[in-house]
């Protein structure tokens, strides 16, 4: 029966509607990283700011997602939110505003660290040679400290995609749910089929992620040795 | 946005319930993962031959596959092959599954900071393998561990928030009830948000002592009077 | 000068305790030490003299087990301990050794530190290695910092200790491997007088060092090893007066104003 049941998986129609699905979770992973990568530089760089304050803004707002889990903001923002504004957000636009917003506050911790690592003499000479606040951090800074961020920013955008598994969980139709339908529906001819299309997910997402962990293993040997 | 005080606190002996099994959850789980890191980390470090490869695999599968599917893989895919778990036991399973492997690279760098000339040490009074382990690596590697082995202790109980997806009555199956039975969202969501605050906030807030202490303590200043 | 003399003739003793013949130890096919041939009595202090990287710690911790060598033999009371199937850690217990950096234990306290190998691997009574790892604290001056932290102490104070710990075990023999080389000169005298405390005891030693004047108060025989071989073996004040090798006497010139 288990042999048997691996033919949920050779049908053309289950396999094209969660490839279908697996595009609504990279879309959501994809516009959240871009989004959250670029926001998260322009954090980075305003909490290297002198001031105390803007500093522990910035804390607090990492810290927010660093102690609620990810998933109690997705309930918040879209039970909550939908409420509060009185619109309808749509599962798929939760998860993004939720993942940006979280991608945001950890690719600006990661940006900071990088930033702050960098040898005080760069600025120091950079300020020398009469550059400004921009041209410091566009010319100086930041090209150092990408080498330095690297890593970490692949690793969390594997973070983020696998924690796009959760918006299934708020009514997505992502490559999980389309999972369960199939299963579904074929409850009855194949019993197993939870087995499959679960494995299945699993190795989609091990398919992704892998590749990307050790890519940034390996910028982390080659960079920091 | 005015709160229902009298239906939160109503609401009450609801999340105490649902915190308590989420930190009951938390618990198990955080402790296996340790065990099983300990097992995992000492296996590569000491490079036990065959049980090192299967300690790679492991990790890897582990650290690139979400919780949830590893969930759902485990409570509705096994059971169909016959492998019928109860939900709490597969939570644990799979908190358990995803923090060994986080747990094993806490305690891969802290045994890799234990300098080859501390075991030199170690061994010129005699001690024996399992004595050098004991008395001097795993202390060391522990106080160096501490911080990511904190860091992951959260991270765990923060990934608990997930176990609702398979039926555990947990805060979020709790929060969900009470939004869909009586409209009462913010108040809801409210609870949700702060139980998860008492819960790790503390935590974080004394990891971050604790972390600090034991940098000075243990190590601090070592060999630079 | 003279009662020390008295001394030393008399804990010398013609019991050999260590023996090396014909030691060979490479490195990644380099030979770092070749056809190494030297027996120490019992109540011996022997010297190892020689210039950076001739292979004189390398011979002390091949002697502790921590390098495996390529050839020869190494025997304890006329007994191999170069054969697979030796116990080192029973041979460890009986040959003490103390490290350039110290090397204690930091998350132990000081007095943890010394009494770990005596109550874990010897298996003594704890109340009676905690007196004797006391009287060697006291005879050391550093009783007081019995329940320091490594961390807390001088490099000077460490180094103390880290012979406390070998000493409690109560050793045949002790190595020490350049054991001053890491601390700042002021620190030097205190370690090398506990050290010579240990010699006028009669306690049997082979100690690698750079300082020439305590080589010269403390040894009764000097090695002297120069491109991985022993050049020679002499007497420590011959060769210091009259060396036998141009080697040894071109050494002896560079550590002269």
């Amino acid at each position: 029966m288990q042999s048997l049941g691996i033919r949920v998986l050779f049908n053309v129609k289950n396999i094209r509607r969660l490839l279908e699905g697996l595009m609504v979770t990279a879309r959501i992973a994809f516009i959240s990283i871009l989004i959250g990568s670029l926001l998260g530089v322009v954090l980075g760089v305003i909490w290297t700011a002198k001031r105390k304050w803007i500093r522990s803004i910035c804390r607090i707002y990492l810290e927010m997602f660093r102690i609620i889990p990810i998933f109690v903001w997705l309930f918040v923002m879209y039970f909550g939110g939908t409420t509060a504004l009185n619109v309808d957000l749509s599962g798929e636009t939760v998860s993004i505003i939720v993942f940006t917003l979280w991608g945001t506050a950890e690719m600006g911790d990661i940006v900071r660290g990088a930033l702050k690592s960098l040898p005080q003499h760069q600025v120091e000479s950079g300020k020398a040679i009469g550059l400004g606040f921009w041209e410091l951090y566009r010319y100086i800074l930041i090209p150092q400290a990408v080498r330095r961020m690297l890593p970490g920013a692949i690793n969390l955008a594997t973070r983020m995609i696998k924690t796009t598994s959760l918006v299934v969980l708020i009514g997505v139709i992502d490559v999980i749910k389309v999972g369960q339908q199939i299963i579904e529906y074929s409850r009855i001819e194949i019993p197993t089929a939870s087995f499959w299309v679960y494995g299945f997910v699993f190795i989609l997402y091990f398919a992704v992620c892998y590749p990307l962990s050790k890519l940034s293993r390996m910028l982390e040997n080659k960079w920091n040795r | 946005m005015k709160l229902n005080w009298q239906f939160i606190l109503d609401s009450l002996p609801l999340y105490r319930d649902a915190a308590w099994i989420t930190l009951k959850l938390g618990f198990w789980g955080i402790l296996f993962s340790l065990a099983i890191g300990l097992i995992c980390s000492i296996a590569q470090y000491f490079r036990v031959k065959l049980l090192r490869s299967i300690v790679q695999v492991y990790i890897e599968l582990s650290r690139n596959t979400p919780l949830l599917i590893q969930l759902f893989f485990l409570y509705f895919g096994l059971t169909k092959l016959g492998i019928a778990l109860s939900e709490n036991t597969c939570a644990i399973i799979g908190l358990s599954f995803l923090g060994g492997s986080y747990m094993a690279e806490a305690f891969r760098s802290g045994l890799e900071a234990v300098s080859r000339s501390q075991i030199e040490s170690g061994l010129s009074i005699g001690l024996s393998r399992a004595q050098l382990v004991r008395y001097v690596i795993l202390p060391q590697a522990f106080s160096v561990g501490i911080p990511s082995i904190g860091a992951n202790c959260i991270f765990l109980l923060k990934e608990t928030s997930i176990v609702g997806a398979i039926a555990v009555v947990d805060l979020m199956n709790v929060t969900k009830d009470l939004i869909g039975m009586y409209y009462q969202t913010f108040e809801a969501l409210f609870m949700l948000v702060a139980v998860y605050l008492i819960m790790i906030l503390p935590l974080s807030i004394f990891l971050t002592w604790l972390e600090r202490k034991a940098r000075y303590a243990e190590f601090g200043n070592q060999g630079s009077v | 000068m003279e009662q020390i003399g008295v001394l030393i003739v008399n804990r010398k003793t013609n019991e050999v305790l260590l023996e090396v013949e014909g030691l060979h130890k490479k490195y990644d096919g380099i030979t770092v030490l070749e056809d190494i041939n030297l027996s120490i009595n019992k109540g011996e202090v022997v010297v190892i003299l020689g210039p950076s990287g001739c292979g004189k710690s390398t011979l002390l911790r091949c002697l502790n087990g921590l390098e495996k060598i390529q050839g020869g033999d190494i025997r304890f009371h006329g007994k191999s301990i170069v054969s697979k199937d030796v116990n080192w850690q029973e041979i460890r217990q009986r040959i003490g050794m103390v490290f350039q950096n110290y090397e204690l234990f930091p998350h132990m306290t000081v007095i943890e530190n010394i009494i770990l190998g005596p109550v874990k691997v010897q298996k003594r009574n704890k109340s009676e290695v905690l007196e004797q790892a006391r009287q060697l604290l006291d005879r050391v001056g550093l009783l007081d910092r019995q329940n320091s932290y490594p961390r807390q102490l001088s490099g000077g104070q460490k180094q103390r200790i880290a012979i406390v710990r070998a000493l409690c075990m109560n050793p045949e023999i002790m190595l020490f491997d350049e054991v001053t080389a890491s601390l700042d000169p002021e620190m030097v005298r205190e370690v090398l007088d506990v050290i010579l405390g240990l010699a006028k005891q009669g306690i049997t030693m082979l100690i690698v060092t750079h300082e020439m004047s305590f080589a010269r108060a403390v040894a009764d025989r000097i090695v002297f090893i120069d491109e991985a071989k022993i050049c020679e073996i002499t007497d420590s004040h011959e060769f210091f007066t009259k060396p036998k090798t141009e080697r040894a006497q071109h050494f002896l010139n560079i550590f002269q104003y």
